[in-house]
């Protein structure tokens, strides 16, 4: 895979929370279809990047590139209908739906109906709707005509991306009644159904044993080499990270103490003092 | 998308069922009573109930619906079709005006903003005195709302509303009801889903009131009070939120039940005549005074079913399973709950 285009550009952002700093001038580049990870001990402030990326808060300094927009000021539904999708630490599954309800709640991200298409089309000229994604609210409300065709391709979508993280029979179960594993692969399917361009992935390993690591590691790379999905991944077990990103941005306290290839982490004192403590380091 | 074709069929054949059923002329008022507040408490259930924001002043928006309805063909001339339509679209319309401020609040928060929203909106029907007469009420409204009107928009609402949530809108709005945060980061902007959950249920109750007006004939703002409002929320949460289904059912009970309190004498005729005379005297006793006791066995009724049935109406089939389990224990049918096949 060629790495050619910038994706994802942080440009010295800091994130306070009153006298608190979360994020301390952190700069970091992510190209199209990279496969990179960030590490860090716990509290080192890798989920408030994420939070920063996709909009939950916005940066105190600073600002933020994607694909050569500056989204620092977008909120999150904003940040996320440009193409960022991202999982949670702690799983936000719509627990009470099925399985297969809440990837549908996210590949319905397209469809729009008509009356709203038509005014944008009519207020902006160069808007072009795309009369596959849209129909009107009438047939929603009577479920009849195209609504029947949307609403299965709809379906079929999601039922694919279930396939893809081996949920496929567990589709009509309850969210909040599958085991942790599952819920944690739901969120991914669910993610991937937003069709993203950049993937933000918040410590999917966390709570697995590690046949389920290996399992989720190959699930990653398979997503990341089939849908050519440029994937960020958080976590603090640094095996997981080594594994499978070639690019590695490594964080304690709030900021970037190393960024690399894993063999250069690996070496780097700074990153073994974080982790191991000064002894680390000298030894 | 079998599954809506027979929901529609079965609303369509209820709608007919409630329209055709030969009855007497109290009878067939009670099922007009029936359809105008079932609509009512679908429009509610959508807000309640699939969007999670609770209401305690969505019988403002009746008193917009009936008064529209009722300055429009009283005093204006309008034909009671459109006049019904109007009252929704005001209703919609003031909603909207309201929602913009106050659907940045969420949860309790606009619980409470909603009580003040929704006696304010009674106070200014109150007291707009040379347009709505004020306490005195509006009277000399025409009987528009025959049973078989009430039937029908109750079957095209009912259909509507059903084929709504099991759709695009419905899971985007339970979306925003589960989880905000995780809803916004798929790209659901969720202050526009709550104001699109408010203008639906407002658009219900501004139809229902307009039933009302032409029911009652002569409406007044004290109808529309925060008495109102509760006992919509009330039937809601009764019937199970999140259930359109137990909505109309709870709805239906409550309706049916608040008749059968106001007039239990007229059971009396329907005594057996096995049951000794000096029982007789103490049972027609009890039944002619029980609607000074109406509101009351509501409250037991209320507090009863939530007891009981914490999930509302919808909780009915666990809670007959549980029952039928005690009496013939392992059936051998999986328990869905316990093998998470729901």
């Amino acid at each position: 895979m060629t790495l050619t285009r910038v994706l994802l550009e942080l440009d010295r952002v800091d994130m306070f929370f009153g006298g608190v700093q979360a994020i301390r001038d952190m700069s970091f580049t992510i190209m199209e279809g990279e496969l990179a990870g960030i590490i860090g001990p716990n509290g080192a402030g890798k989920t408030t990047v994420f939070n920063v990326v996709s909009g939950v808060y916005s940066p105190t300094a600073g600002s933020i590139w994607f694909r050569e927009q500056d989204i620092t000021p977008l909120k999150a539904y904003q940040v996320n209908r440009l193409g960022i999708a991202r999982t949670f630490q702690n799983l936000r599954l719509f627990s009470r739906s099925s399985a297969l309800e809440n990837v549908m709640t996210a590949a319905q991200n397209r469809y729009r109906y008509s009356f709203r298409e038509n005014l944008r089309g009519f207020l902006s000229p160069s808007y072009r709707p795309d009369p596959d994604y849209h129909y009107s609210f009438i047939e929603a409300l009577s479920h009849m005509g195209r609504w029947a065709a949307r609403e299965k391709h709809i379906r079929a979508k999601s039922m694919e991306f279930l396939e893809r993280v081996g949920l496929a029979n567990r589709a009509r179960q309850a969210a909040g009644t599958l085991p942790y594993g599952m819920q944690r692969r739901l969120e991914i399917a669910r993610a991937l159904a937003l069709d993203p361009k950049l993937l933000l992935l918040d410590e999917p390993a966390a709570g697995m044993n590690p046949e389920e690591v290996s399992a989720l590691n190959g699930l990653i790379t398979g997503i990341h080499r089939d849908f050519k999905l440029t994937t960020l991944v958080i976590e603090h077990h640094m095996d997981m990270i080594m594994e499978i990103c070639p690019h590695i941005i490594c964080m304690n306290f709030g900021a970037k103490i190393a960024e690399g290839t894993p063999d250069q982490i690996r070496s780097d004192p700074e990153v073994l003092s974080a982790y191991l403590g000064d002894e680390g380091a000298e030894a | 998308m079998r599954k809506s074709l027979l929901g529609n069929a079965a609303l369509v054949i209820l709608g007919l069922f409630l329209a055709l059923l030969p009855l007497t002329g109290y009878q067939e008022g009670i099922v007009v009573l029936l359809c105008i507040n079932c609509v009512a408490a679908m429009g509610v259930s959508l807000l309640t109930g699939f969007t999670g924001i609770f209401t305690l002043g969505h019988a403002a928006y009746m008193a917009l619906g009936a008064y529209t309805a009722a300055i429009m063909t009283a005093r204006w001339g309008v034909h009671w079709l459109p006049s019904i339509v109007a009252g929704g679209v005001v209703a919609v319309a003031v909603a909207w005006l309201i929602g913009m401020p106050t659907l940045r609040l969420t949860g309790d928060y606009y619980a409470i903003a909603s009580i003040g929203l929704g006696e304010a909106i009674r106070l200014i029907l109150e007291n707009w005195q040379s347009f709505t007469r004020g306490a005195r009420g509006f009277p000399g409204i025409a009987s528009y709302a025959s049973r078989g009107v009430a039937a029908a928009l109750f079957t095209v609402l009912g259909i509507a509303m059903f084929n709504l949530i099991g759709s695009r809108l419905g899971r985007e709005l339970k979306a925003s009801r589960d989880d905000p945060a995780a809803a916004s980061l798929m790209g659901f902007n969720t202050t526009a889903s709550r104001m699109k959950a408010l203008l639906i249920s407002a658009f219900y109750c501004g139809i229902s009131g307009a039933l009302l007006a032409g029911y009652m004939t002569f409406i007044q703002p004290s109808m529309f009070d925060m008495m109102k409002s509760t006992e919509l929320t009330a039937v809601v949460v009764f019937g199970g939120l999140g259930s359109m289904s137990g909505t109309l059912l709870g709805a239906a009970i409550i309706t049916l039940a608040m008749e059968l309190f106001r007039n239990a004498s007229g059971i009396v005729p329907y005594i057996p005549s096995f049951i000794s005379p000096k029982w007789t005297g103490v049972l027609v006793d009890f039944l002619t005074n029980l609607s000074q006791y109406r509101m009351l066995l509501y409250g037991l009724l209320l507090v009863g079913v939530m007891v009981l049935l914490p999930e509302g109406m919808q909780g009915l089939w666990s809670f007959a399973r549980k029952i039928f389990s005690w009496f013939f224990p392992d059936t051998g049918r999986p328990d869905p709950e316990k093998e998470g096949l729901r």
